[in-house]
C-alpha cells in the first residue's frame, strides 16, 4: 500500500503559490473542499486561476477568495448571483471564461486520462466556437475542445483511506471525481478518513492512483444554497 | 385566455411519455414534474448527476449533499442513481436523455434558441444549457410568446447570443404549441380561447397555419 495521508490541511497544501492554477470541486456549495479554501484564504496566495463549476456565494466557498482579492480569473460554467464577483467582473479586476459544463467536465477527464483534445457539439454556431477548429463528424458540426492544464486538483469526498481511495456521497460527487488525476498534484479533503482496507474495493469511486495527498478535513459546514422543502400533511 | 406558467408545464407533461429519461430545465421546466400522469414511469435527471429525481424534501429531512441543478434541495426515488458531471453529460451528449425540456428568451424559425445572455446584463453563464441543446434529439421549449413589451420572442432570427443552432423543435408558449420544419414555425395548438390572429400578431418569424387549429387539452 503507498500511503498518501497528509496531517492536516497545511501540509496538504504544501507547494501552492502565486499565480497557480487550481481546480476545485462541488456543485454550488455542494461538495466543495471548504478546509483547503480556508487554507488558501489563511495563506493569502494571489493571482489564483480557479477551474470550478460555480463561484460560491459571497460570504462562503470560493466567495471567500473573491472578498480578498485572491482570484485572477475564473473559469466556470455558472457564476450566479454573487455581488462581489459581479463587481469584479465587471470592473475588470478579474478575468472570467464561461464553457458548457459538459466541455468542463470533459476537459478535466481529457486532463486526466492523457487526452489533449477532443471534439463536442457543445456550443458550435456560438460565441463559445470562436476561434476554435470545427469539423464535421457524421453531418454534425462539432468544436474541438483541450484538455485543461492545472497545478492542482483540490477535492471534497465523503470517505477515504490511507491509500488515496475516495467515495463520494449523494450529488456531492458531481465535478470532483473528474478532477481527481486532472491537475499535476491532487489534494483530497475527506469527512471520514480510514485505515486501507477499511472500504470495500468493490464500492470505490475514484481509486488512490490519482491522488497523491488526503486529510481528513477539520470541520464541514455543508451551507445549503436554496433549502426548498414541503410540508407533512 | 393565455395559459399560466402552471398550464404551460401541464401542456407539456402530456409529451413525456412512459419509459422516458428527462432533464427538466429551471423556471417553468421544473414544474412540468408535478404534471407528469402516475400510471407511467418516467426518471428524471439533474445534470448535476442524479438520475430517479425525487420532490423536496420534508421540513428536517434536507441533506445538503442531496441538490439538484438548481441548488435546490431534493430527495432521490427509489431506483436512483448517482454519478459525476462527465458521465452526466456523456448521457445528455451520447443521447441516453430521451427528452430535454428548457426555458429561452428567443427561439428562431431555423431552431436556433438563445437562452444564456443579455448583452449590457450581467452574464451569469450557460451552465449546461449548450450541451443539452447541442445533443439532445428531443428537446421542448417552455416559454413566453412576447417578452414584457409585447414583443415576439419567436423570431426570424434571434437577435441575442446564441446558446445552439437549429437544435429546437417543439415549443409551448402561453398561446400556442407549435413545431419547426423547414426553416419556419407551424401551428399545432392554440390555447383555450386564443384566437390564430391572436398568435399570428404575437410571432415574428414565419408562420405556417394549415387548416382548423385545435384548442388544446389537458
Amino acid at each position: 500500500m503507498i500511503k498518501k495521508t497528509v496531517a492536516n490541511v497545511r501540509e496538504a497544501c504544501e507547494g501552492i503559490a502565486d499565480g497557480m492554477t487550481f481546480m476545485l470541486g462541488g456543485f454550488g456549495l455542494c461538495g466543495i473542499p471548504e478546509n483547503i479554501i480556508s487554507e488558501l484564504v489563511r495563506r493569502n496566495i494571489q493571482d489564483i486561476t480557479c477551474i470550478s463549476n460555480n463561484a460560491g456565494v459571497d460570504d462562503f466557498g470560493l466567495g471567500l477568495l473573491l472578498k480578498k482579492h485572491q482570484i485572477k480569473k475564473m473559469i466556470s460554467s455558472y457564476v450566479g448571483e454573487n455581488a462581489e464577483f459581479e463587481r469584479q467582473m465587471l470592473s475588470g479586476e478579474m478575468e472570467v471564461e464561461l464553457i458548457p459544463q459538459g466541455t468542463l467536465a470533459q476537459r478535466c477527464e481529457a486532463a486526466r486520462s492523457g487526452i489533449p483534445a477532443f471534439f463536442t457539439p457543445a456550443g458550435y454556431g456560438t460565441e463559445v466556437a470562436e476561434g476554435k477548429e470545427t469539423r464535421d463528424f457524421k453531418g454534425k458540426m462539432h468544436v474541438m475542445e483541450k484538455a485543461f492544464e492545472a497545478d492542482f486538483s483540490f477535492i471534497k469526498a465523503w470517505k477515504g483511506d490511507e491509500a488515496g481511495n475516495l467515495i463520494f456521497k449523494g450529488t456531492a460527487r458531481n465535478f470532483n471525481p473528474v478532477m481527481c488525476g486532472a491537475g499535476k498534484i491532487t489534494v483530497a479533503e475527506v469527512e471520514e478518513l480510514v485505515p486501507a482496507g477499511e472500504l470495500d474495493p468493490n464500492q470505490i469511486h475514484i481509486p488512490g492512483i490519482f491522488v497523491q495527498r488526503i486529510f481528513q478535513g477539520e470541520k464541514y459546514e455543508k451551507r445549503i444554497e436554496q433549502l426548498t422543502v414541503r410540508k407533512r400533511n | 385566455m393565455a395559459l399560466t406558467k402552471e398550464q404551460i408545464a401541464k401542456r407539456i407533461a402530456k409529451e413525456v411519455k412512459d419509459g422516458y429519461y428527462v432533464n427538466l430545465g429551471i423556471g417553468i421546466p421544473t414544474l412540468v414534474a408535478n404534471f407528469v400522469r402516475d400510471d407511467i414511469s418516467v426518471e428524471f435527471q439533474s445534470e448535476n448527476g442524479i438520475l430517479g429525481m425525487g420532490p423536496f424534501p420534508f421540513e428536517g429531512e434536507e441533506d445538503p449533499d442531496l441538490i439538484n441543478a438548481g441548488k435546490q434541495t431534493i430527495t432521490a426515488l427509489p431506483g436512483a442513481s448517482f454519478f459525476d458531471s462527465a458521465m452526466s453529460f456523456g448521457m445528455i451528449r451520447g443521447q441516453h436523455v430521451d427528452l430535454t425540456i428548457l426555458g429561452a428568451m428567443e427561439v428562431s424559425q431555423n431552431g436556433d434558441i438563445a437562452n444564456w445572455k443579455i448583452p449590457g446584463k450581467m452574464v451569469k453563464g450557460m451552465g449546461g444549457a449548450m450541451d443539452l441543446v447541442a445533443s439532445a434529439e428531443n428537446i421542448i421549449v417552455a416559454m413566453m410568446h412576447t417578452n414584457r413589451e409585447g414583443e415576439s420572442k419567436l423570431l426570424k432570427e434571434c437577435s441575442l447570443p446564441l446558446t445552439g443552432v437549429k437544435c429546437v423543435k417543439k415549443i409551448v408558449t402561453n398561446l400556442a404549441v407549435l413545431e419547426i420544419t423547414d426553416g419556419k414555425f407551424h401551428l399545432l395548438e392554440r390555447a383555450p380561447g386564443v384566437s390564430v390572429e391572436e398568435i399570428i400578431k404575437a410571432t415574428e418569424g414565419d408562420l405556417i397555419v394549415n387548416g382548423e387549429i385545435i384548442e388544446m387539452k389537458f
